[in-house]
């Protein structure tokens, strides 16, 4: 348990996917102007990436791996990504209207999502079990959640304080989300 | 030729079981979607201002279409949107009469006093957080400008006086700066309406005349003066009820400030 639980930490925080690792960073800028969007972003992602994860891990043991076909990795996961945000909308849309509703526009935005591809290919390269690769992902996402909450608090404060009309906006941003990363590289080498 | 083959059959697999896959559930879980909610929401203005009372401009159409929402909610469009909402709906319908915002505050810079000069961050939400803003008054406009830049359709703009000013001509009466606003100084009239008391404070007249020379002192004159019976004072601050007024212009010859002005141009 106590390694499940510094295994989750690890990855939510001292090895933060979008602030140290620099994926997903396209919706860590571009939805990050409001906490709404922000918040809206992050379910969704929590969402997709456990069951993106499973379904690659399901893909890579018993499809890709038995027909000698790992060079073929990135296209598959993609494909299926791709296809699995599609299902999960239709679903979502006929049995939890709300949940679709909630999440909204950040759902098809997901397939484009990085961060998605990038966890489905660490845990085939860390060699995780399914519990292990689920576990992982679960954690990821919600390290991505805190880092893009984190800086949607920020920027939402910068768009009514006074700065240089150079710097509104994405530039702002750019720089906030810098010395984010920067502070939370200070954990790095903590586990 | 062996390894190309197994990789283009597996990819091929993988695309048909997963195509096949978006295929049954497309058909296992259709959702019907009445098409005349598109329609509706296609002549709705797409603001999502809010001002119907739903969470936007699709939420809106779908109500209309359900029924729950007369062709007439959507505030921003005016007459021509409730015409064609009606239309592609099949019934007829009248326009509501048009709401606008009018600023409810003339004390501009030299009008009215300031307590002292506020530097902070240019949001009068920020400034009603420093003592309740700098202006003596304490119902007057701030002048900061928050309603200016929330306003979905351009219609106000910060004047040189540094008040708002609403331009008539975009203003579609959402209420978006009413309710942005910290001391709801635009409120919304009906566009027929002929006169008002450009003011928003109930403090005694003479805490009004000490600290803003174009404010409401609630003397009563215009009561008195108005044949109509249109005008009420409550609490130091003179009223206009637009169902009486009939624009004689009675109440403005009397007013001291001259705060009780004509709406008609």
């Amino acid at each position: 348990m106590g390694d499940y639980l510094l295994f989750m930490l690890s990855a939510i925080i001292i090895n933060n996917i979008l602030l140290i690792k620099f994926l997903g960073v396209c919706p860590f800028i571009g939805v990050s102007g409001s906490m709404d969007s922000a918040i809206g972003m992050a379910a969704a992602c929590v969402f997709v990436n456990v069951l993106a994860t499973s379904l690659c891990w399901m893909v890579q043991m018993f499809v890709l791996e038995p027909l000698g076909l790992e060079y073929i990795q990135t296209l598959a996961f993609i494909v299926v990504i791709a296809a699995l945000v599609q299902l999960v909308e239709i679903v979502l849309q006929k049995v939890a209207p709300p949940l679709y509703r909630a999440l909204g526009i950040y759902l098809p935005l997901i397939t484009t999502n990085c961060m998605i591809f990038g966890v489905a290919v660490l845990n085939i390269r860390e060699e995780r079990g399914f519990i292990d690769a689920v576990v992982y992902a679960f954690s990821t996402a919600a390290g991505f959640s805190i880092a893009l909450i984190l800086l949607a608090s920020i920027r939402e404060r910068f768009a009514i304080g006074r700065i240089p009309k150079v710097l509104q906006g994405f530039p702002s941003g750019l720089i906030t989300a810098g010395i984010v990363a920067l502070s939370f590289y200070g954990l790095v080498g903590l586990a | 030729m062996g390894p190309i083959l197994s990789a283009v059959v597996a990819m091929g697999g993988l695309g048909l079981v997963l195509s096949a896959a978006l295929g049954v559930a497309a058909k296992v879980f259709y959702v019907y979607v009445d098409p005349k909610i598109g329609e509706v929401a296609d002549v709705l203005p797409g603001a999502n201002c809010g001002g119907c009372g739903y969470a936007g401009c699709n939420d809106c159409a779908a109500a209309m279409v359900a029924g729950e929402a007369a062709p007439n909610a959507c505030k921003a469009g005016g007459d021509s949107v409730t015409q064609a909402a009606a239309a592609i709906l099949g019934i007829s319908a009248t326009a509501a009469e048009r709401d606008i915002a009018k600023i409810f505050c003339r004390g501009a810079h030299g009008a009215a006093e300031r307590k002292f000069i506020y530097s902070g961050i240019s949001d009068c939400r920020a400034a009603m957080q420093v003592s309740g803003g700098d202006k003596s008054c304490s119902y007057g406009c701030l002048g900061l400008g928050t309603c200016v830049a929330a306003c979905p359709f351009d219609a106000l703009s910060m004047g040189d006086d540094g008040l708002p000013v609403v331009d008539e001509r975009f203003c579609t009466g959402c209420g978006t700066c009413v309710s942005v606003c910290p001391r709801h100084i635009p409120q919304l009239i009906k566009e027929t309406q002929k006169a008002a008391t450009l003011c928003s404070s109930h403090d005694l007249g003479k805490i009004v005349k000490a600290i803003c020379s174009v404010g409401c002192i609630g003397c009563g004159k215009c009561k008195k003066a108005c044949p109509e019976k249109a005008i009420t004072i409550t609490k130091f601050l003179s009223i206009v009820d637009h169902e009486k007024c009939n624009g004689c212009g009675k109440c403005f010859e009397k007013c001291p400030t001259g705060v009780i002005q004509s709406l008609v141009a």
